[in-house]
């Protein structure tokens, strides 16, 4: 092979390999290469955006800071396993009904049958775990588009969480949860506040904006916000540092290759699907610890509000090319309009009409993005 | 010298589809073995069992003068025949280091903290490329962005990187232009020089003639025949391939149609 270079060094140059040209991409391609770009771009303009019409509104106070956060870290937090199932190339549009379902399950198994509340909790993310893991096998085993599949899950799921509820309990709605098992560690887990002594700190130095009795109206940072930065730091290790991050790429940008070089497709799908459930499920644990009661009709249109910012933070709806970053992002941007636009004066009804237009502008922007990305030449 | 794989009246059928019949073939080390045939001559299914995605069903299947039964590519992967299909072979979103080590990532670190080793990937791959004449700028840049000739040679390298003694090379030329062909038919010469088994598959003439040392005639899942380089001449292999005697027939009618119009 080493006589092959040395009797014909023109193989370097004319034969397709032009090593004088470049050596290193520059700076502004490679940054095009990320697909959290268009995300980050986003959240500058809409900050900005907001900062003119809405600087001195309180939007930018602790108070308006940390709803903002809350709303982004729910989002968020099935995002984060959304991207992942997004770019392996498959959908979970069962998503919000699981959210329902896992919580009439802690519900009832706090209420009714008096579990205490971590252990219905573990038995939510069991039983919906399964859950999901029968969406990944029917989807890989059938064939069928995950859209079809989950729509079903998403349906049945819904239907059953009403049924099972109205049966056991007699209402749709399963209050005093949090009160059956007060004491519950799992409060403070996913309900719960942290960094309650700055915020008194600064309640005290008059930073922040106090109750009359001294204390703090926001107590602290939503325990919430933490699950969410947390998996989308772990979502973001296992996709760019793992063997299993590289084969979910794999498996999205074409599953027929992945498997021919030995990536155990079947495999990495059901595991996302899996993932999307416990997501799912955390959801609900947040929620439930939150406010302390069920119901049948919470998520309902979640998925939709996890494809949303999946696809903002740049993640392909096709497959093999996102990030978990991205979908931070985008979870953030959903947040950041969906209360900043109370602070702003605007009508809220438009919310939706500016996410609809966000939607289209990233996938249009993605799309040039990845053309740039595999077209250099 | 024994062949490295050997397949022995292998007999193949989907339902009541014949693919293959009565079918013996051979890979020594160091020589090309072209594989020449119409569409639905058996090529792919050949290939497929070849590859470790069908298993026979009947006849042997010899690695080394072994017996082997394989149902999956990864076992054929781990016993040294790597298979480079004709556009299935990279990601094209993903990044060149990426595919290269796809589904054989090198690690570092321990239990469940065993991570991907980029870096050391990467390194590998700017060598390995670097080694055939491919000086790729960014190992991190997408697949997608190297040239056809590029992309087949890294999908060759990564076979023969991970211990492949026999490649299966599937139309390797088939969608490339002069120069882009010319590097992977050099690359696959240099390959079968180190002593690989070559199979390989193509409908041009000249890229077939040029690089292979034996071929091997299908047609409607039957062998025709294996012959040497020096037994066959480029027009009777340019002959089979064209269609044979369904060729000289079609020649012959028009010849009589043509003279008609005279």
């Amino acid at each position: 092979m080493s006589e092959a270079m040395q009797t014909e060094p023109p193989m370097r140059k004319g034969l397709g390999s032009d090593s004088g040209r470049l050596q290193r991409a520059p700076l502004l391609t490679r940054a095009l290469r990320r697909p959290e770009l268009g995300a980050l771009s986003g959240v500058i303009l809409i900050y900005a955006v907001f900062l003119v019409v809405a600087g001195s509104s309180g939007m930018f106070t602790v108070e308006g800071i940390v709803n903002i956060l809350s709303v982004a870290a729910e989002i968020g937090i099935i995002a984060a396993a959304a991207a992942l199932l997004m770019i392996a190339g498959e959908f979970d549009l069962s998503i919000g009904s699981m959210i329902g379902f896992a919580g009439i399950i802690i519900g009832l198994g706090t209420t009714v049958y008096g579990l205490p509340l971590s252990i219905s909790i573990l038995v939510a993310l069991v039983a919906c775990g399964a859950i999901g893991a029968a969406n990944g096998y029917l989807t890989v085993k059938t064939g069928l588009p995950s859209f079809i599949v989950t729509l079903a899950s998403m349906l049945v799921l819904r239907g059953l969480a009403i049924a099972v509820t109205r049966y056991t309990a007699g209402y749709t709605q399963i209050s005093k949860i949090t009160e059956s098992d007060p004491d519950s560690s799992a409060i403070a887990l996913f309900g719960g506040d942290v960094g309650q002594g700055i915020f008194r700190w600064m309640a005290e130095a008059g930073w922040i904006a106090t109750k009359a009795n001294g204390l703090p109206i926001v107590e602290g940072v939503p325990v919430s916000v933490l699950w969410w930065v947390g998996l989308t730091a772990i979502a973001t290790w296992v996709l760019l540092r793992t063997s299993f991050g590289n084969w979910i790429f794999a498996v999205g940008g074409d599953s027929v290759a992945a498997r021919n070089v030995g990536v155990p497709v079947n495999r990495v799908k059901i595991v996302l699907f899996v993932l999307t459930a416990v997501s799912a499920v955390l959801f609900a644990a947040t929620q439930i610890t939150e406010v302390g009661s069920a119901d049948t009709l919470r998520g309902t249109m979640k998925e939709f509000d996890a494809i949303i910012a999946v696809v903002i933070g740049g993640t392909l709806l096709t497959g093999g090319y996102g990030s978990a970053i991205g979908a931070l992002l985008g979870a953030l941007i959903y947040g950041t309009v969906q209360i900043g636009i109370l602070y702003t004066g605007i009508d809220s009804d438009l919310f939706k009409v500016f996410l609809g237009l966000m939607v289209l502008m990233a996938v249009l922007f993605n799309n040039y993005v990845r053309r740039r990305a595999t077209q250099e030449r | 010298m024994s062949p490295i794989i050997e397949l022995k009246g292998v007999h193949k059928s989907f339902g009541t589809v014949v693919a293959l019949q009565d079918l013996s073939f051979a890979v020594h080390a160091g020589e090309v073995h072209c594989l020449l045939g119409d569409n639905g001559a058996g090529k792919s299914t050949l290939i497929k069992i070849l590859a470790g995605v069908h298993a026979p069903s009947k006849g042997d299947y010899l690695i080394d003068g072994q017996k082997v039964h394989m149902t999956s590519p990864r076992q054929a992967l781990d016993r040294g025949i790597g298979t480079v299909y004709q556009d299935l072979a990279m990601i094209p979103l993903l990044s060149v280091t990426r595919n290269f080590f796809l589904g054989r990532e090198p690690k570092k670190g321990w239990g469940p903290f065993a991570r991907f080793d980029v870096g050391n990937a990467d390194r590998i791959v700017v060598k390995e490329l670097a080694d055939i004449g491919i000086d790729v700028r960014d190992p991190s840049q997408a697949v997608g962005t190297l040239s056809g000739g590029e992309r087949q040679c890294l999908a060759i390298a990564r076979a023969v990187y991970f211990g492949a003694r026999v490649l299966i090379l599937d139309e390797p030329t088939s969608a490339l232009g002069v120069h882009q062909a010319a590097m992977v038919l050099k690359y696959v010469a240099q390959a079968r020089n180190r002593g690989l088994g070559v199979i390989f598959i193509s409908h041009n003439i000249h890229h077939a003639y040029t690089i292979a040392d034996r071929f091997t005639l299908l047609n409607r899942g039957r062998s025709k025949g294996t012959f040497l380089k020096s037994e066959i001449t480029r027009d009777e292999v340019l002959h089979v391939m064209a269609g044979g005697e369904d060729l000289r027939q079609l020649e012959a009618e028009i010849g009589q149609l043509s003279a008609r119009r005279a």
